[in-house]
């Protein structure tokens, strides 16, 4: 008692003051429904629904979507992309990397609260919890109550009903790197691989605590663009807003007192938007980092708005100039830069893909000898050619040689390849003495398919001989 | 190799120890750093550094990040225990690289020696015109034979050419599989000193008249002694001995080079070829699938 700091720290430490982490909350967010809700659960089912579907698909009798891992082939549609093709992936990434930019920059985080995988299953399970265990009151109660049969069964229903789902998401997402047809009929007589079975368990567990456990706390904590999106908001980023200057001061009111015979701001202090917001925030602060922009508070404070009959808008999509009354300008030197890079890399990528030529052609000189002097006096030089015929039907290719004059080709006027194949043919060229021009000449190889001529390549290698 | 066979016994204490030091000392750090000893500094406020005007707020992690950290640490043990961790300890698991890499082999083994079993059943003749046999023949030869014959198999000098259906030891399916398995030496002797200069110019004259060409020296006299001392192993009309790995000179293939210069030269110094024996490398049944490459070059 006689030294009081000393009982000052002791207090704080118990209520965690100085803990240098900090006790999570755990979040009981209020069912919200309105009009942006209304597009969420639209969003929700359009990308679960590419999700699970996806791997159902078939095209040419084979599943549509298939990454093949041990084979190295990314079966997409129509197109088979092989470990060289990885250019269009880096190109992908970079487009999703611009449209993020473009979109943040216009809009704020409409990823995260419309299409991210994160917020579309956690808002799943909500929902999920919603209808076992109730609204917000409920669950509070609920878990205040002490264990009894009622709460052990809704909890169930809860957890048996979110394993189920994680479940059938882990067996969807091995499904498009195994056939997912022999995935379910494996499942089905419990004879499952065992990476498939450890992937399934992985994935189940991953889904099942980020969507059900973790939830808000991937964004704040662990994902990397509730923290850089700073650097993209600018003043016209169209952003989840409170109206401040419409709002404040907050404070409730009798509902038959007149908006024009009150004081208050129209802010009624009902705490609706806090309670609806998923990552536990009071939006009314201002914009702050863990928001989704997922629009619950909007929602929720347009339904009151209704009911007070007071206009709508008070939590809305708006810009920092918009509220502050200065004059907007969306166009701006930003948002064209990033709009146009994207637009040409968009533009880039389509043109890349749709005309990619679906064969490759290495040539591997023999490294064994340079050149061969035959008895007769002529030179020969070997090459592997190695043809990949990356369609997904057979093919016939003619081989020509040029940029040597007078050589005389030991070459197979045509070969056949399988869908898929590698071919490895081993080739002669071979060159009279008095034809021969350069000890190091460049030759061509050129490979064209009889059934698509528009399918060619053509690859130079050299000819090395012992003369001039 | 253990660590042993470079260092001395001291080294894996030593290099322990600092793996020890490391992880505890990690541990104690992340205990002892996860409050602030005397801090008043409320979330949200302050932490009283400013830089280009941006000031650090105290804005803490959630506590399950911590037992993150210390899970973290936790296994840290248990992989250097399960794994080759701790110094040159072989690991609860056992694993190693070369383990890894001959489990590996071994399930490739298991898939396609069952391939090449089914495929040994058949003629060499029949599986020569199998186009699927003729590519895995073809990849094995790659592998195996294309450093001397080529990957054309066209040969070089001093190295036969498989393709044009002339066999020094001959070439059925017989043949050919024992030429792989056994390998072949063969062996021309130097008749230089015997012959001497003039000798040996008649000789390479006679041997060139066997193919319609002429040399410098006088093939009358070179067929004397030819008849002497060549024709023991390449025949009395030079048509060669495929027991002894003779080759026929009147065919005009040459397997080091038919001018004047390198007849002379072989004649003069003789010529020692070899082909290495594979069934080391190889099994029986991958020597018959290339051995039904090789026949399906020239037939």
């Amino acid at each position: 008692m006689s030294n009081p700091g000393k009982i000052a720290v002791k207090q704080a430490d118990q209520e965690g003051i100085d803990d240098l982490y900090k006790k999570r909350e755990k979040i009981y967010q209020r069912h919200a429904s309105g009009f942006f809700q209304k597009i969420r659960v639209a969003t929700i089912w359009i990308t679960l629904g590419v999700y699970f579907l996806g791997p159902w698909l078939t095209w040419d009798g084979r599943q549509a979507v298939l990454f093949d891992l041990p084979e190295r082939k990314f079966y997409i549609f129509w197109f088979t992309f092989w470990p060289q093709d990885f250019l269009y992936l880096s190109w992908l990434l970079i487009i999703a990397a611009f449209a993020l930019f473009f979109f943040t920059v216009l809009a704020g985080r409409v990823w995260c609260g419309y299409t991210c995988p994160q917020t579309v299953w956690t808002t799943f399970y909500m929902w999920i919890e919603y209808i076992t265990e109730g609204d917000r009151n409920k669950r509070m109660k609920l878990d205040a109550q002490p264990m009894s049969l009622n709460k052990l069964s809704k909890k169930v229903q809860k957890h048996g009903l979110w394993l189920t789902l994680a479940f059938w998401t882990a067996v969807t997402f091995v499904g498009y790197f195994a056939p997912i047809k022999e995935v379910f009929i494996d499942l089905y007589h419990l004879n499952v691989s065992g990476w498939a079975a450890w992937w399934m368990l992985f994935f189940t567990l991953a889904t099942y605590l980020n969507a059900g456990w973790m939830r808000e706390q991937v964004c704040m904590y662990m994902c990397p663009y509730a923290r850089f999106q700073s650097v993209m908001f600018d003043a016209e980023t169209l952003v989840v807003t409170y109206d401040a200057g419409r709002g404040e001061p907050r404070g409730s009111r009798k509902k038959s007192v007149a908006r024009e015979d009150t004081e208050l701001g129209d802010c009624v202090n009902c705490q609706l938007c806090v309670q609806v917001c998923p990552t536990g925030i009071d939006i009314r602060n201002g914009l702050q980092y863990e928001c989704i922009s997922c629009a619950a508070c909007i929602d929720a404070c347009d339904s009151v708005m209704e009911q007070m009959e007071y206009p709508k808008g008070l939590i809305r999509y708006s810009t920092e100039n918009a509220v502050e009354g200065k004059p907007s300008k969306v166009l701006r030197p930003r948002l064209i830069g990033y709009g146009t890079v994207l637009g040409m890399m968009v533009l880039l990528f389509l043109t890349a893909v749709f005309s990619r030529v679906p064969l490759e052609l290495d040539i591997i000189r023999d490294r064994n000898a340079l050149y061969r002097e035959t008895w007769e006096g002529t030179i020969e030089n070997t090459y592997t050619l190695k043809v990949m015929n990356k369609t997904q039907q057979s093919q016939e290719y003619s081989i020509e040689v040029s940029g040597l004059d007078n050589v005389i080709p030991h070459i197979p006027e045509q070969v056949n390849t399988l869908p898929g194949e590698l071919l490895t043919l081993a080739v002669t060229l071979e060159m009279k003495p008095e034809d021969i021009k350069e000890r190091n000449s460049t030759v061509y190889f050129k490979v064209t398919s009889l059934n698509d001529p528009s399918q060619e390549v053509m690859e130079e290698s050299r000819f090395l001989s012992p003369r001039k | 190799m253990t660590g042993t066979d470079f260092t001395q016994g001291w080294v894996n204490g030593w290099i322990i120890t600092i793996v020890l030091i490391n992880l505890l000392g990690c541990l104690w750090l992340l205990w002892w750093t996860r409050k602030r000893p005397e801090d008043t500094i409320k979330e949200g406020e302050s932490l009283g550094h400013s830089f280009d005007g941006i000031e650090e707020l105290n804005n803490p992690l959630p506590h399950w990040w911590l037992n993150l950290f210390y899970f973290t640490i936790a296994f840290a043990f248990i992989y250097l225990t399960l794994y080759p961790g701790w110094g040159d300890a072989k690991g609860v698991l056992g694993w190693s690289s070369v383990g890894q890499w001959e489990t590996e082999v071994q399930k490739a083994e298991n898939l396609y020696d069952r391939l090449f079993e089914e495929y040994a059943q058949v003629p060499v003749e029949q599986l020569a015109a199998n186009d699927e046999v003729v590519k895995t023949g073809q990849r094995l030869f790659g592998n195996n034979c294309a450093v001397c014959h080529g990957s054309d198999a066209r040969g070089n000098k001093g190295f036969p050419s498989l393709t044009d259906n002339d066999w020094l030891y001959g070439g059925s399916p017989e043949k050919i599989k024992e030429t792989l398995t056994n390998g072949r030496s063969g062996m021309m002797p130097a008749l230089g000193a015997a012959l001497g200069d003039d000798g040996t110019k008649n000789v390479a004259a006679y041997v060139l008249s066997l193919s319609g060409r002429s040399g410098s020296g006088d093939a009358e006299a070179g067929k004397e002694k030819f008849t002497m001392m060549c024709a023991a192993c390449h025949g009395a009309d030079g048509k060669g001995n495929p027991m002894l790995g003779a080759p026929n000179l009147t065919d005009d293939i040459w397997l080091y080079g038919g001018n004047e210069a390198t007849i002379v030269e072989t004649i003069n110094a003789g010529r020692q070829g070899k082909m290495p024996s594979f069934k080391d490398q190889l099994s029986p049944e991958k020597i018959h699938v290339l051995a039904a490459y090789v026949y399906s070059l020239s037939n």
